[in-house]
């Protein structure tokens, strides 16, 4: 029985180690909601960290009580049960320990709640960055009121600046998570929540983000990313959103073509055009249903995160041609994009492969 | 037949075809096994769509499903596992077992349990005929709006799901009225309220959850199906409507049912036990408490699943605090149940397995959900795959092993049968280690940010591993499934030679025979202790001897309760399709109600009950 006892220990011992070993592992992970990069999520993870261990000792107590008293009292010849049918003492005893446990757990999550709260918006600092995220079913909007930037799927900010972020929905809800900033908030139609953070590590690549309600067919393609700049550079990126799209005559032939074809009003019969749901400013295209393509050849990701973009592309040509691929016919990337209500229509079917190379040229050189 | 003087009458007419018996079946045995073969089939075509749900997310950007498919089949798998798989099983025990329990000869109104069962079985084949007729729910059991609205949700698959679940709400809400009924009205001599055993006051508070949480969400499928159908905005913002209304109602059903699911597994538990630790329930009166404190808080917490949809800082604190406490009560049954098995000489039979292995897997799923009863850790968790790992935990490592603790301990009451110790704790290990391995590893998957209900990811977010073990796990399941139907029939096979009272139990369902005669007893059993038939053994008092002049009376098998089911089911396809259909249905269902209402049930004018 010893042994056995030892044995049931040990086993203890490793799970805990491994259950550890792994939770730590998970750090490391791009969209760990256990590596903050904010305040926010700071304090967030300090809280969290609290309930991880309270919620270890209980797992490994009560855990490892069930293993030793099935052991310990296991059937054995000339053993007899012993009849005891309660005591009110351990009731009251083991009716404390869990209100002491949820107490050490409640206060500090009361003050976490306080802490995260975004207050008054008029007592925020000057500097901070306001942006409108807006859902829409499959891909998010970005929207800078006081810099006049619309922009979709790439969010900048700078590094440690508050940024104050008002979520909306366009069409069903969907939840605005990018577990290393923000958490996540639900954007609900017809309402407007807020949520506020302060980044507080720059790098080169993104803060991944996803929408995490579901919200129909392509939910699981509906992702985003949030670019933590150093002044600098935001500022930089933030003056090349607010100009207009390069002057079509700097384009090459081909971009040229397809621009044209893309500002063509009477593109097809019997479909939407291009400029009746994007925006190219500084073109006819005004469209405000889909995503604002003015400068998406500068971006790291096409299609609200699914595939690379030509930013920073090793083969911009492979890129290129799922853009063809996309515009050909956006369900084998997207499922539902065709069907859905005002959905982009599979292009493939109306226009020539040399028209959607050339359209696909065109975005490729809107940076 | 309908009436049998004493146990050993002769049958007045020749016996009607097996078929018909059981369609016309008032015996709360044969319901109870109805319930209970149905719940396990609707459990096998749950575990099927979770296999493939697995299969789709066993390696990243998988290619077992379409995203359409993929959808559907998350939500048919919850609505399957809730709905059509857990609750039933649930009922079965609670037909079988209640009566029994409390040394009655049915339930007070035998001809609306039969109800409640065709009207579960309507609902349940209406509700997967969607997948054959445009297409199956693809929007979560949870159906939020706008996007269960038009546009955005154009098929019928929506209309399948208002309409099945409002007629499996009904056989739930007729069930749970009959057995607060009974258990109130039926008790044995001596059987008072506090003598009753835990599982059946699981099962009172259950009906109670049930009669009081399902008209809530009546009201929003109504509204639901109004928006979609008559264009009402009880949930579309543009017409004046707000979609977290529905969050509301749909919650404040939600929770509580989570309670439904899981209740009876901690009163089968509480029956399992004692019996094999061969000592009484520690606690009895704390056990029972802290099950009726569930159940009331159980209504005060159901904003704890809107924590991230805008919910101002005070309802916060406020749902976060009801939540923590509803942990109080349940760590009251944890120690409980283990101080059972404190100083017991613990009988290691496989529904022993099955019940220790849920004191274990549910505590886990209990700690789990502590951790985002706290709303900004919340705000890391929700609609991650920690959720998925803790409701798992709760739903497979508590209801499920509870029910199976269940299925291995009465099957010799049910069916006279034992079912094979060995093949059954080959059946156990598979089911814990095969749980373990698939929803272990999600705590490290949500904790790694990955979102649920995503039918594809890609490679390079540290989630490839454990959702692999994940999907290793779900055939480790899947296996052990295989065992225990391998075991099932085999048993059923075997020769029929369990005793009363195998396992030396205390209550009441062990005192008539295995199984039961249709009357269940011979002599209604006098109660003088909370575990009788221990008491009884103790104290040297052998069971009464039936009285052979003793008029029995047994309500008689009526064709009524299918026949307003099948009326029901044509006024719910008629809702789905043509107002032709649904008058059919009002007719059938009037015809079914009138001649429900002249039909004798007494041997002579004025019978007994």
């Amino acid at each position: 029985m010893r042994l056995d006892r030892l044995r049931g220990r040990r086993l203890i011992a490793t799970a805990a180690i491994l259950v550890l070993g792994l939770a730590l592992a998970a750090c490391s992970d791009p969209q760990s909601t256990v590596d903050p990069k904010s305040d926010h999520t700071e304090t967030i993870n300090d809280l969290y960290i609290i309930v991880f261990w309270l919620a270890m000792v209980v797992f490994v107590a009560v855990l490892g009580a069930t293993l030793a008293l099935s052991l310990m009292f296991r059937e054995r010849p000339g053993r007899v049960a012993k009849q005891i049918h309660g005591n009110s003492r351990l009731e009251v005893v083991w009716t404390l320990i869990p209100v002491v446990i949820l107490v050490a757990i409640f206060v500090p999550t009361v003050a976490a709640i306080s802490d995260l709260d975004h207050g008054d918006e008029d007592e925020l600092p000057a500097n901070t960055v306001r942006v409108e995220a807006i859902g829409h079913q499959w891909w998010f909007e970005f929207r800078y009121p006081d810099l006049g930037i619309v922009t979709a799927n790439e969010m900048h900010v700078p590094v440690d600046t508050p940024v104050l972020v008002t979520l909306l929905s366009d069409d069903v809800i969907h939840s605005f998570g990018v577990p290393q900033l923000a958490g996540k908030v639900d954007m609900v139609p017809g309402r407007e929540h807020r949520i506020l953070f302060t980044p507080n590590e720059a790098r080169p690549n993104a803060y991944l983000g996803q929408c995490v309600e579901f919200c129909g067919t392509s939910h699981a393609n509906m992702r985003f990313r949030v670019f933590v700049d150093e002044q600098g550079v935001f500022d930089a990126w933030a003056r090349n959103e607010i100009a207009d799209a390069v002057a079509v005559e700097s384009l090459s032939a081909l971009a040229q073509e397809g621009g044209a074809l893309f500002t063509n009003p009477l593109l097809a019969a019997g479909a939407t055009p291009c400029i009746g749901c994007h925006t190219v400013s500084g073109s006819l295209a005004s469209g405000t249903i889909g995503p604002n393509l003015t400068h998406v050849g500068g971006r790291s990701t096409l299609f609200a995160g699914v595939r690379d973009g030509f930013a920073g592309a090793a083969n911009p040509d492979a890129v290129q041609r799922e853009l063809e691929r996309w515009i050909s016919n956006p369900d084998d990337i997207k499922p539902g994009v065709t069907t859905r209500q005002s959905g982009m229509p599979a292009w493939g079917e109306l226009l020539t492969g040399e028209q959607i190379r050339a359209i696909a040229a065109y975005l490729r050189e809107l940076r | 037949m309908a009436t049998a003087a004493g146990a050993l009458a002769p049958p007045a007419v020749p016996a009607p075809s097996v078929v018909w018996s059981w369609l016309t079946t008032v015996d709360h045995k044969r319901i109870g096994t109805l319930y209970g073969v149905s719940g396990m089939a609707f459990f096998v075509l749950g575990g099927i769509e979770a296999l493939m749900i697995r299969g789709q997310l066993a390696v990243p950007n998988g290619d077992v499903v379409d995203a359409e498919h993929f959808n559907a089949l998350f939500s048919m798998h919850a609505l399957t596992m809730i709905f059509l798989a857990i609750m039933p099983l649930g009922a079965a025990f609670f037909n079988w077992l209640v009566p029994l329990m409390i040394g009655a000869r049915d339930v007070a109104f035998p001809r609306l349990n039969a109800l409640s069962y065709w009207f579960f079985l309507a609902g349940a084949l209406m509700l997967n005929a969607s997948w054959f007729l445009g297409g199956a729910p693809d929007t979560g059991w949870f159906a939020y709006p706008p996007l269960t609205e038009e546009p955005f949700s154009t098929s019928r698959a929506m209309d399948f799901y208002t309409v099945s679940l409002l007629i499996l709400g009904v056989a739930s809400l007729i069930a749970a009225l009959n057995f607060i009924v009974t258990i109130i009205n039926l008790r044995a001599p001596g059987m008072t309220m506090l003598r009753l055993p835990v599982f059946v006051w699981m099962t009172m508070i259950v009906s109670w959850l049930l009669a009081l949480s399902l008209p809530v969400l009546t009201v929003g499928l109504v509204q639901l199906y109004f928006d979609r159908n008559f264009t009402t905005h009880f949930f579309i913002p543009d017409g004046g409507g707000d979609p977290i209304l529905w969050q509301h109602i749909f919650w404040i059903f939600g929770h509580p049912e989570v309670y439904v699911l899981i209740l009876p597994a901690m009163g089968i538990v509480s029956e399992v036990l004692p019996t094999f630790a061969r000592k009484p329930l520690f606690g009895y009166a704390a056990v029972v408490f802290a099950g009726l404190s569930i159940a009331v808080l159980g209504f005060a917490v159901w904003s704890h699943h809107m924590f991230t949809t805008g919910l101002g800082p005070v309802p916060r604190v406020v749902f976060s605090a009801t939540t923590m406490t509803i942990a109080v009560p349940t760590g009251v049954k944890i120690f409980n149940w283990l101080a059972t098995l404190y100083g017991g000489n613990i009988r290691f039979t496989t529904a022993m397995y099955f019940a220790v292995g849920f004191i274990a897997t549910f505590t886990i799923g209990g700690i789990s959900g502590v951790m985002h009863a706290s709303p900004p850790i919340d705000s890391q968790q929700q609609d991650t795959y920690f959720i998925v790992a803790h409701l798992h935990y709760v739903l497979f490592g508590g209801a499920i092993m509870g029910i199976f603790a269940g299925v291995y301990y009465w099957f010799p009451k049910f069916t006279g049968r034992f079912l094979n110790e060995g093949i059954g704790k080959l059946h156990f290990w598979l089911f814990f280690i095969g749980m373990n391995l698939t929803f272990f590893p999600m705590h490290f998957l949500g904790v790694a940010g990955m979102p649920r209900r995503i039918y594809t990811y890609d490679a390079d977010l540290g989630w490839e591993t454990w959702n692999f073990v994940a999907t290793i796990g779900a055939f480790v399941i899947a296996a052990g499934m295989l065992t225990f139907l391998w075991n099932f029939v085999r048993s059923l096979r075997a020769e029929a030679n369990a005793p009363d009272n195998p396992w030396d139990a205390p209550t009441l369902e062990w005192a008539t025979s295995s199984p039961p005669p249709e009357h269940d007893f011979d002599v209604v059993p006098v109660v003088r202790a909370r575990d009788p038939l221990w008491h009884d053994r103790d104290n040297g008092l052998a069971p009464p001897e039936p009285d052979p002049n003793e008029h029995i009376h047994l309500p008689p098998p009526s064709y009524y309760p299918l026949l307003i089911a099948i009326g029901f089911a044509l006024f719910g396809i008629g809702a789905l399709s043509h107002l032709a259909v649904l008058a059919l249905g009002a007719v059938v269902i009037v015809y079914g109600v009138w001649g429900w209402v002249l039909e004798p049930t007494g041997p002579e004018p004025g019978g007994a009950h």
